[in-house]
């Protein structure tokens, strides 16, 4: 253990693939909580999904695969569907999760289309374009650092900022744009900084499991606290803990994928969260409900 | 900084067809309002004078909401000017206090009541500034008129559906506006909450505020409210609650429907429904 402690460290690869990921937590754990409360579980999942067609394009029109264009590619795609859903939303009468599912599975659709026709063709070039379906975190490099730093950064900068009206849009959006904000940019303005998070998260644990790293440490975050201030820095400390755990385990034994670890590690948060939690966990609620049964029949009793 | 909430150019404009009456809190004219072609409010016509206690009383799907849902901009209109106190709507945002739907949030959201009362100081606040000591203070303060001090820390899902619209109406009482416009304040709340939510609002009232309710119980109207507008997609009537609410103006509203023929009759046999509310346990 202190060797791997060493390593974090001082270890080349295994400092930048920690670190990436551990970025991807914070930032996704941030951004995630606003979508959780927001009811908006399902968004992490189809802007991730309808990034993979962004990837293919920018692919194809540059032929190049440096992460950096890619991730433009996947940014640009994944804000056209957020328009999109919110444009569906706002024009018809479909429910926004009947908005999101369509997004989703027309816009992903169009992705492993063109992804197979990409890898049908000759190119040398194009290998590892699928890596992106799951991610490739111990790939990640000190250049993939940089741009995670440059696209988290002012991400949670702006967070910072507009803490106080991201919170009021979040609870009451009506009573929001009554004040004078302007609730309908926020509101793209908060979405499109998920699309930041997804576009950190595509490299690292992939267009797939991407939904669990919007909605985990935010779900995992709010059994702890009734604040949301709190909320938001646990979400981040436990994403980052996942990334952590996924990178350390990917090195204890190379045969185990990193970006699905992560997700494992956060599963393990989100279900311990669940069931302990002091206030809102289940088994403190039990305890309570049958502590509480206890003291009626004796007071019964006493009668 | 509170400047930039303010639109740089005003959507409504005063036109020359109308002088603005800065006697009036709100002014309305040849308002419609669509959804997707459909009219929900055709060509509404109204003056609320300043310093009454308004209800916006009409059937369901009357337009009673989106009503003032356009008088707050909170959606778009098809045709029509909306002034308050003289000047279009969209500039005096300064002046108006909001009190929306209960059911309209998410009470389940990570806050405390004393927190969602702080939201109402977000306007004055503008951009990126945060409520401080005196912000809290306030809000502590408004929470005190409602009753509702002692609960200003807890998790505003612990509280009952009388405290939560409490604490709403709080919200709104930080906001220190010259009008309020509020939606069915009255619903699914307690007696005692009614009670001390209507004493409240005729305090306001008395000292010089506006307030206009969307309201749909016809029993309590007239003696909750000093002033009526009766909708439906057009408007009925408006004016001074004892002009207005008569039979003949409600059956026009309500086109004639069950609980309204019922109300007639309990307006016509009045003593004998003052008896059996005596009667009725408190």
């Amino acid at each position: 253990m202190p060797g791997v402690l060493h390593d974090l460290l001082f270890d080349y690869t295994l400092r930048n693939v920690a670190l990436g990921s551990a970025l991807l937590g914070i930032v996704s754990g941030v951004l995630g909580s606003f979508a959780v409360l927001r009811r908006q579980g399902l968004l992490g999942d189809t802007l991730s999904h309808a990034a993979l067609p962004g990837i293919c394009i920018a692919f194809i029109l540059t032929g190049s695969r440096t992460p950096l264009v890619l991730l433009i590619g996947a940014g640009i795609a994944g804000w056209l569907g957020t328009l999109l859903l919110l444009r569906i939303v706002q024009d018809t009468k479909l429910s926004e999760d009947a908005a999101l599912g369509i997004i989703l599975s027309t816009f992903f659709g169009i992705g492993v289309v063109m992804l197979s026709l990409i890898q049908r063709t000759n190119n040398a070039n194009q290998a590892g374009l699928d890596k992106y379906l799951f991610g490739q975190a111990a790939a990640l490099v000190e250049r993939n650092v940089i741009t995670f730093a440059l696209l988290g950064g002012p991400t949670l900068l702006l967070v910072l900022l507009l803490y106080k009206e991201f919170k009021l849009l979040s609870f009451d959006p009506e009573f929001a744009a009554s004040l004078g904000f302007p609730a309908r940019k926020l509101n793209v303005l908060l979405t499109s900084l998920v699309v930041v998070a997804v576009m950190i998260g595509l490299q690292t644990v992939g267009v797939v499991l991407m939904a669990a790293m919007i909605i985990g440490p935010g779900a995992a975050a709010r059994q702890w606290t009734d604040r949301l201030s709190h909320m938001l820095v646990l979400a981040a400390l436990f994403g980052a803990a996942s990334g952590l755990t996924g990178a350390v385990s990917s090195v204890l034994d190379t045969a185990l994928p990193t970006g699905p670890m992560i997700i494992m590690a956060l599963t393990v948060i989100v279900a311990i969260s669940i069931l302990f939690a002091p206030r809102h966990g289940l088994v403190p609620e039990q305890l309570r409900i049958r502590r509480h049964r206890r003291t009626m029949f004796a007071g019964a009793g006493g009668d | 900084m509170s400047q930039l909430l303010e639109r740089r150019k005003p959507v409504y404009t005063a036109t020359g067809s109308h002088a603005p009456d800065t006697s009036a809190a709100v002014s309305v004219h040849d308002l419609t309002v669509a959804y997707r072609e459909q009219p929900v409010l055709w060509d509404v016509d109204l003056t609320i004078p300043s310093g009454t206690l308004t209800a916006i009383i009409g059937p369901n799907g009357a337009g009673k909401s989106t009503l003032l849902k356009s008088i707050l901009g909170l959606i778009p209109v098809a045709a029509g000017t909306i002034d308050l106190f003289g000047k279009p709507a969209k500039d005096q945002r300064k002046l108006v206090g909001y009190v929306p739907q209960r059911g309209s949030v998410d009470w389940n959201f990570p806050t405390s009541a004393l927190d969602v009362v702080t939201m109402g100081t977000y306007g004055q606040l503008g951009w990126i500034r945060r409520p401080g000591k005196q912000e809290r203070e306030k809000a502590l303060h408004c929470l005190e008129q409602v009753g509702m001090d002692a609960a200003a820390d807890r998790q505003i899902s612990q509280l009952s559906g009388g405290q939560q619209q409490r604490v709403f109406l709080a919200r709104a009482l930080v906001q220190d506006a010259r009008i309020y416009f509020m939606d069915e304040p009255f619903v699914g709340v307690d007696a005692a909450t009614e009670r001390a939510i209507i004493t409240l609002l005729q305090t306001l009232r008395d000292s010089g505020k506006t307030v206009v309710c969307v309201h749909h119980d016809l029993d309590s109207a007239p003696d909750y409210f000093d002033h009526a507008v009766l909708l439906n997609v057009r408007l009925m009537a408006s004016g001074p609650m004892s002009d207005v609410f008569t039979a003949e103006n409600l059956a026009k509203t309500y086109g004639g429907s069950l609980n309204v023929i019922n109300l007639m009759q309990r307006l016509a046999n009045n003593s004998q429904t003052e008896e059996r509310d005596a009667r009725r346990p408190a």
